[in-house]
């Protein structure tokens, strides 16, 4: 079953077995968001502390389905102790790499069983998209060929967004 | 078929087009009629006929083609009422979107005529969001104190303090057949205790239509509504029955064309029932369809389509548990008399929606999530189920593949 094999890489199994900055951090001083995707029920807390322009630690906790689980923690292990500069880069280049098959969910309602479509013509800048900027994250673009897992994939990363987003509204 | 046929369900699969199709390289295995079911030959070519042969709106025209259609439309109508066993199916029958919206038609012309600050509405636990959000609407915008019925640790009604509960109710609103657990519900009892109190019955029959032979005389019901796509016709309908005495008092839902008998600049009249609460052009041609899917089913005989569901549900619950070692938890009673085929599961402690992925790589279609009805996950005390919900064109092939799927998830999520 090649597709399913795509979709559960072993990088992927192992981070929804044993993930990694597992639990929450004292807030304050960290920052605590929840997030909720309505759908299913997956449910992820981001704590994060920032120090100057870094980002000093990253806390997870929450439950869901292993796409949900383990993108944030390969989140929370790709970001721990950067500048915010470069997680900035990061959320940009794993937003388009989740974001290439949107583009193509409207043209793709043939339902001829094929499943099997590839995309293309969309506006994504393919530096973004480079998968050597990207690491172990990049385990999880076998998640474009089933759109509807995408949200489960992009829970944990908008809910940092919206921790950092809240930080620097605190800072400034 | 004939009712003197016996119950082949291999051959009854051969109506159904779609489930020729495969996914994923393999057959299909639908289990998911829970949500909507899929649609006969028969029905799919009722719906093609009319729109080939005799479209046009209905109520209106006088030309040849029009009255046709508003005599397959009225047809359906009554149709429809003889199928739920309406003692007056040509007035108690109103066609809507579906059964969500027939629901909330109840709660708005009926109970903003008759509910008010104080008065007690009283559901289940076990309703889906349809049969809670337009009652919670209700109780918000005129406080309205809403009561629920417990489900117990098998996944029935707890009637056991029923009359208390029940004290002062102005309307009881109850599921036929739970959509999660698969409980079938003491309708009739309950009623009975209602209309002692003098309440008002509600029952969503969305998931019981379809499975049980219904008859709302002998449930004691005041309104039912079900929705056309979980009972093999098509999406866009759905159907409220209402006891006359109840629906000639009610006040029009919706305003528009259709639903008036004058229209001043400054008033208008309301049209007698059931037109007063079908404003604008209705689901026609589906409305044609659902009476073919009617057809289809008292063809079959709903107590042959019971019989049979009961039958694999008791396959499904044994072979669920055997095959697959007590890692299985299906909530919901035993196999039973009160047990429908609406199998909810939860696999060791791999998710609902990593479930439904490795399934649908088997063609297996399962609904991953809370099947809108949360307050009951809440209580069940998981955030998400697998459902797989059987059918009449199911067999225990589809069952077998099913547990295939499961532990395969289970080899994966070691």
């Amino acid at each position: 079953m090649p597709d399913l094999e795509d979709l559960y890489r072993e990088i992927i199994l192992d981070h929804y077995r044993s993930p990694r900055n597992r639990g929450e951090l004292e807030s304050p001083p960290a920052h605590r968001v929840e997030g909720f995707n309505p759908l299913c029920g997956d449910e992820v807390v981001v704590s994060l502390l920032v120090e100057g322009d870094r980002l000093a630690d990253i806390k997870i906790s929450g439950t869901g389905c292993s796409i949900s689980q383990s993108s944030a923690s390969l989140m929370s292990a790709a970001v721990k102790g950067k500048s915010l500069a470069e997680v900035e880069r990061l959320m940009r280049t794993f937003k388009a790499m989740m974001s290439i098959h949107e583009a193509t969910l409207a043209d793709d309602g043939s339902g001829d069983g094929s499943g099997d479509e590839t995309s293309g013509g969309v506006d994504v800048d393919p530096d973004e998209v480079s998968l050597e900027n990207l690491g172990e994250l990049a385990a999880l673009q076998g998640v474009v060929k089933f759109p509807v897992r995408i949200k489960c994939a992009t829970l944990s990363w908008n809910t940092m967004a919206q921790a950092l987003a809240e930080t620097r509204a605190d800072t400034h | 078929m004939s009712e003197e046929q016996d119950f082949d369900v291999e051959v009854i699969r051969k109506d159904f087009p779609l489930l020729a199709r495969t996914v994923h390289d393999r057959p299909i295995v639908y289990l998911d009629s829970a949500a909507s079911s899929q649609m006969p030959r028969q029905v799919l070519s009722a719906m093609d006929r009319y729109y080939e042969t005799t479209h046009a709106n209905v109520h209106r025209g006088v030309y040849a083609i029009a009255e046709e259609a508003t005599r397959l439309y009225e047809a359906a109508r009554v149709k429809v009422g003889r199928f739920l066993h309406a003692p007056d199916p040509g007035h108690e029958i109103i066609f809507t979107k579906n059964a969500t919206e027939a629901i909330n038609l109840v709660a708005h012309a009926w109970g903003r005529q008759n509910l008010g600050p104080g008065d007690v509405v009283v559901l289940t636990e076990m309703e889906h969001h349809a049969n809670i959000v337009p009652w919670l609407m209700l109780a918000q915008e005129r406080s309205v104190e809403l009561r629920y019925i417990p489900v117990d640790g098998q996944g029935r009604l707890d009637l056991s303090d029923l009359d208390r509960l029940l004290a002062g109710a102005r309307l009881v609103g109850v599921s036929a057949m739970s959509n999660v657990l698969g409980t079938i519900n003491p309708v009739a009892r309950v009623a009975e205790a209602a209309h002692r109190e003098g309440a008002v019955v509600m029952v969503d029959g969305a998931q019981a239509v379809p499975h049980l032979p219904v008859d709302v005389t002998t449930l004691g019901a005041d309104f039912l509504a079900f929705s056309a796509h979980k009972a093999q016709g098509p999406t866009g309908l759905g159907v409220l029955w209402g006891r006359a005495e109840m629906l000639d008092g009610m006040p029009p839902f919706l305003g528009g064309g259709g639903m008036i008998l004058d229209v001043r600049l400054d008033r208008f009249l309301a049209a007698e029932v059931p037109h007063r609460f079908e404003a604008g052009t209705p689901p026609i041609a589906e409305a044609v369809g659902l009476a073919a899917a009617v057809d289809y089913l008292s063809g079959l005989g709903m107590d042959r389509v019971r019989a049979h569901e009961k039958d694999l549900t008791a396959y499904a619950l044994d072979a669920l548990a055997d095959r697959l070692a007590g890692d299985c938890t299906v909530f919901g009673p035993p196999a039973g008399d009160d047990r429908g085929g609406v199998l909810s599961l939860a696999y060791r402690d791999i998710h609902a929606h990593d479930l439904a992925q490795v399934l649908d790589q088997f063609g297996v279609c399962v609904r991953p999530g809370h099947h809108c009805a949360k307050p009951l996950m809440r209580k069940l005390g998981v955030p998400a189920t697998a459902r797989a919900s059987l059918a009449l064109y199911n067999d225990r092939h589809d069952v077998d593949v099913l547990i295939e799927g499961l532990e395969e998830a289970g080899r994966l999520f070691a």
